[in-house]
């Protein structure tokens, strides 16, 4: 186990992933010469070159469209854009072309490809670069849609995702680069894509989460604790294909759960899972499923104004003792 | 070129006439669904330049692609088979009319998103560039319409950028769906586009296969010589409505008459006659044969099987993923398991 940040995990997963496997190349926005907006790939222009850390045009249908051809002839491109706010400029080859091809063509085209894109507010970006339209992106089958938590996650993900032969958007939350965690050494620890993953055991309710809101899960779970009651935090980690395994099993030993996302909750990640829970274990309801996300507004760019639309730790405290206590 | 040449490349055009105008009765017959996009008058310029590219030159459309698909080397029946929503065709009736491909000939599509493409034929390119495979070009052929679209320019963009080898072909047919070039676009050359990122090109005729395979093979060479990209506008026709559910308002009768006088297979037909290469017989019996080789791809297509129920579930994902049914079995399903 080594201590490092989430930008490091990252980072590492790319670089060993492209030292082990020729075929795997960045492209993006300020992905070389600059070495990431976000600092990610640092360091890889001046080790792997011009053609394998390629810096595109500020053209985000180019930059997908292209590692989509890419892909088809047999590489591995890991595209980057800048925030996932731009993935609506390249909307289409996302669902339209990144998601499709393979089915529509009866399998003959393979597309290992990996779009990694920042999530999230909380930076004083206001309204257009601060969303986390995650859900958006899940509801298209073909792609899968992946969103780590912790550092550990990040680095095992994205290994996984830039191996696998399927395309995958990668989601990162920029606020949470700077976290840190123990993340296990050695070049083939990979975590598997569409598995949940308990990161908190606990038995009076569940929590389920991804990304940046398993920290204020656990953080939750930590404050429920002090008042007695033992939260099971389940991390999806992967919005598509969608592992509801751990979710329902923790469900039927609770009988209760409260759902969080960054997101807007109208048509969200938490009415995804909160219907399936109706669904799949009706049986073992004792109190509505809660749904903790985003209050429904633009972001503001005013940083209070911000953090009192964003989802906190104390939103999932008071949901799991709304559902605990009547 | 030897005189079978001739001929093959003579009923390879009447071949694709004929699959279209059949597909068409097949459509009006209800066996052919969604939307059909008919390449009639525009042969010349398909079978042209597919009989001038090398088998390691990528050939990706748009979805007007019956022609491609044939000229690429899809057997015709198979691309039959695909009109039909069979289990034989070549996306194994997935994609249909507008969405055929067969990556063994080096067809990748087949591509329904006006413009969509052009992106990611700069990638296949970067593809053969990044794998040392620099000799190949990449062929990617759209519409008029298609070149006042972002997609267009972030291509052709990119494309210039990094030198990629593609050799961008626009089929200028003078109408984007109903809407003519001057009605659409700021300039009505539509070659001029390319002067605006640095890239060569020129505007040809594209009725005569000839001049077509001349012009494009020397188009090719020089590629191949000079490298990166090219952009080649190819004046053509199409003397069938954009779709078969096009009212014709927005052209006189007349205008297509003028353009049926130049209809490439009768061009081509009168070339061969005139330079003594075929006689009138020879080329009737390949009409012939171009008439059995539709009739038995009918067969063929009205005899192939519907894909199983289970294909509906194949090829979402490369990988093994878990299969999401229609919501309300889900529960059921989850208990089976």
């Amino acid at each position: 186990m080594a201590k490092m940040t989430m930008r490091e995990a990252v980072s590492q997963a790319l670089w060993e992933e492209m030292e082990r496997d020729e075929r795997v190349f960045i492209q993006g926005e300020e992905v070389g010469v600059w070495g990431g907006t976000y600092a990610v790939t640092k360091g890889f222009y001046d080790h792997f070159g011009a053609k394998r850390v390629r810096d595109t045009p500020i053209a985000e249908a180019a930059i997908v469209g292209s590692a989509i051809g890419a892909a088809l002839t047999g590489l591995r491109p890991v595209a980057e854009l800048m925030t996932i706010n731009f993935a609506f400029v390249a909307m289409d080859h996302i669902v339209n072309e990144a998601a499709k091809l393979h089915y529509m063509f009866a399998g003959q085209f393979k597309l290992p490809l990996v779009i990694r894109a920042v999530s999230g507010g909380g930076r004083q970006l206001a309204a257009t670069h601060s969303q986390t339209p995650d859900a958006i992106f899940a509801h298209f089958p073909g792609l899968k849609v992946v969103s780590p938590g912790t550092p550990a996650d990040a680095k095992g993900l994205l290994k996984s995702a830039i191996r696998s032969d399927d395309p995958v958007l990668f989601i990162e939350n920029a606020t949470l680069y700077q976290t840190r965690g123990e993340v296990p050494e050695g070049e083939d620890v990979l975590e598997e894509l569409g598995k949940s993953k308990v990161q908190r055991e606990g038995d009076d309710v569940t929590i389920v989460a991804y990304s940046k809101m398993v920290q204020a899960a656990l953080d939750a779970a930590d404050r429920l604790s002090e008042d007695g009651i033992e939260a099971e935090v389940v991390d999806i980690r992967s919005l598509r294909p969608l592992d509801m395994g751990p979710v329902i099993k923790s469900f039927k030993r609770t009988n209760r759960a409260v759902v969080a996302e960054e997101g807007w909750r109208s048509y969200g990640v938490g009415s995804e899972v909160a219907a399936r829970i109706y669904e799949m274990a009706f049986d073992f309801v004792d109190a509505p499923v809660k749904r903790v996300a985003q209050a429904e507004v633009p972001l503001p760019y005013n940083a209070d104004l911000e953090q009192l639309a964003l989802p906190q730790t104390e939103d999932i405290y008071h949901a799991a003792k709304e559902i605990i206590y009547g | 070129m030897e005189k079978n040449e001739y001929l093959d490349l003579f009923q390879e055009m009447v071949v694709i006439r004929r699959l279209e105008e059949r597909a068409a009765e097949l459509y009006q017959q209800g066996k052919i669904g969604g939307f059909l996009h008919l390449y009639i008058g525009q042969e010349a310029v398909c079978a042209g330049i597919c009989s001038v590219r090398q088998p390691k030159d990528r050939i990706i459309t748009a979805y007007r692609d019956h022609g491609w698909a044939i000229s690429a080397g899809i057997d015709p029946k198979i691309v039959m088979a695909e009109l039909l929503g069979k289990k034989d065709g070549c996306s194994q009736g997935k994609g249909g009319s507008m969405h055929m491909a067969d990556t063994d000939v080096n067809f990748w599509g087949g591509h329904a998103i006006v413009g969509a493409h052009i992106p990611i034929a700069a990638g296949m390119a970067l593809g053969d560039v990044y794998q040392d495979n620099a000799d190949a070009i990449t062929i990617c052929m759209f519409g008029d319409g298609a070149t006042n679209i972002g997609f267009f320019h972030e291509g052709l963009n990119l494309s210039k950028v990094w030198n990629l080898p593609v050799l961008w072909v626009c089929e200028n047919n003078q109408y984007g769906m109903g809407t003519a070039v001057e009605r659409a676009s700021a300039v009505s050359e539509i070659r001029q586009k390319a002067e605006g990122y640095g890239m060569p090109n020129e505007r040809i005729e594209g009725m005569d296969v000839m001049k077509v395979r001349k012009e494009v093979s020397r188009v090719l060479e020089s590629m191949r010589e000079e490298g990166g990209p090219y952009l080649l506008e190819i004046m053509t026709y199409r003397y069938r409505g954009h779709s078969m559910g096009d009212p014709e308002r927005y052209r006189e009768k007349e205008e297509v008459k003028k353009w049926e006088d130049e209809d490439p297979i009768g061009v081509f037909r009168n070339y061969l006659l005139d330079e003594e290469i075929a006689t009138k017989e020879e080329l009737d019996e390949q009409e012939n044969k171009a008439e059995e080789i539709i009739d038995e791809a009918v067969r063929f297509a009205e005899s192939s099987p519907n894909p199983e129920k289970e294909a509906l579930f194949d090829h979402i994902y490369a990988e093994e993923t878990p299969i999401e049914y229609k919501g309300y079995r889900m529960e059921r399903e989850s208990e089976e398991k």
